[in-house]
Parts: structure tokens; sequence; C-alpha cells
């Protein structure tokens, strides 16, 4: 009972990854379905990634939310770079600034990361324990809690549904 | 709906071409890599979007979100793992650079 719930991501997962690539044909839907159950039957004990995922209704929303918003910013941040680029005397204030974020699950993480990176001005430099340095392009704020509030903290609340 | 997608397909040439001038302006490796990173995702992206569009949306649109997707993945890690290494290599940021907390921290734990 203890690896169900991960037996079941992961068997979904599998499927419509096969679902994508093979298409919907009757017999490859059916070897399909058989061989992801296999698969996740073995590897269920040696893969901890979606031990953290919540299933429930609440976080199902928060990820569709999620991904509007992730939308939304990274073609934000496109137009951003497009300004500063264009712009003839090239506006930029760049530094490292630490943040910290609440966040505790190891896949929770990885997604924050990348969604940094992929909003206006950010990158992710490294990540220490609770700490991410990230470099960003225009620096607008003097301390940890007012840069935390301005870069994680859009993400980090769905996230923190999503993953606990 | 060729027109369509050709469009689109034009606007993610654009963003390209965007962040390869923001390659040549920018004045150091981390400033050049927000311009690369950006651009060539959303690039990407629209491409295959265009692609999609242009014919039709056919049966390998599932292959195109596999593609949208892994670069989804897989972009912003790559360029977070060079802007890590460039800084324990200990390339200088550029003179305009208001603070560094990252090499303050460093220099604190010694």
């Amino acid at each position: 009972m203890k690896y169900f719930k991960s037996w079941f991501l992961l068997s979904i997962f599998l499927f419509i990854f096969w679902l994508l690539l093979a298409g919907t044909d009757l017999q490859e839907l059916i070897v399909g379905i058989a061989v992801s159950i296999l698969i996740s039957s073995i590897l269920v004990k040696n893969i901890s990634v979606f031990d953290d995922i919540k299933i429930s209704l609440k976080a199902f929303i928060c990820t569709i939310v999620y991904i509007c918003i992730f939308m939304v910013e990274l073609i934000k941040s496109n137009f951003d770079v497009a300004f500063r680029v264009l712009h003839p005397k090239l506006p930029i204030n760049p530094g490292i600034v630490k943040v910290r974020t609440e966040l505790k699950s190891k896949l929770g993480r990885i997604i924050l990361a990348n969604s940094i990176t992929l909003t206006p001005g950010t990158l992710t430099v490294e990540i220490q324990e609770d700490y991410y340095y990230i470099h960003w392009i225009d620096v607008t704020a003097e301390d940890i809690d007012r840069s935390t509030e301005l870069i994680v903290k859009k993400f980090e609340k769905y996230l923190e549904v999503i993953f606990g | 709906m060729m027109l369509a997608g050709a469009l689109i397909t034009f606007l993610g040439a654009a963003f390209l071409l965007l962040g390869s001038i923001g390659l040549l302006r920018m004045p150091d490796v981390y400033n050049r890599m927000q311009a690369g990173t950006k651009t060539s995702t959303l690039g990407s992206i629209l491409f295959l979007i265009g692609i999609a569009v242009g014919f039709g949306f056919k049966v390998f649109i599932a292959k195109i979100l596999i593609l949208i997707l892994f670069i989804l993945i897989t972009n912003p890690i790559s360029s977070h793992t060079l802007a890590r290494a460039a800084h324990f290599f200990g390339i200088e940021l550029t003179e305009s650079t208001v603070r560094d907390n990252l090499k303050e921290d460093e220099e604190g734990d010694r």
C-alpha cells in the first residue's frame, strides 16, 4: 500500500508517454497498458520521484493554473529580453541575489528552479540547502525577504499545494 | 492554415534573432545566458507549434508535444549548469554589477 501511489502515477505516466508516441490503435493500447504496469511493478521500489505529488482536485486545479501562469511568464520574459536588447542604452542592472524557498520536495525544487530560469530577468546559478542564488538582470530589491517575494512567491504558492 | 503556421514560425524566428542580438550586445556570460535561454526556449516552441498548425494538427502533434515538454525541461537545466560552472570557474561579472551574494557567502565560509 505504501508504494501504491507511486506505482499508480508511474503507470499512468508511462502509458501517456506510450500513447503520445504510438497513437491509438487497439492492439497497441493493450500492449501499452500491459507493459506500463509491468515496468512500474518492477521499478516502483527504486523510484522516489513521485512520492511528493499529491493526488487531489485542488492539486489538479493548481497544476492547470500553474501551467497558465508559467506560459504567461515565459512570453513576458521574451518581450523583456527583446526590450532590453533593442534599447539603445542597454538598460541592465545585474547582480546575484539570494532567495529562500519553503519547498521541501526535490521534484518541486527542480521545477521551481526551472521556472525561475524562464521568468523575466532571472537565472538560477546555484542551490545550497534552502537558498537559491539567482542572477538577476535588473536588481530592484535590497534584502533576501524582498527578493524572495518578488521572484519566488508567485510560483511557490502553487507548487506548495501540488507537492506539499 | 499554412499562412497561420508560417506566421507563428516567423514569430519564433524573430525571437531567436533577438536572442542572438542579445548574445552580441550583453556585457558578460551571465547576461548573455539570460538572453540565450529565454529566447531559444520560446523560439523553438513557436517553431514547433507553427509546424503543427501549418500541417493541420495531424497525428504527429503528439510528438511535437513531447518535444515541447523536453525543451521545457532540458533548456533551463543546461543554462543553469553552464552558469554554475562559469561562476565556480571564476569568470567575473560585468563592471555594472550591483552585488554578488554568492561570492560574499563563499568568502564568508573560508
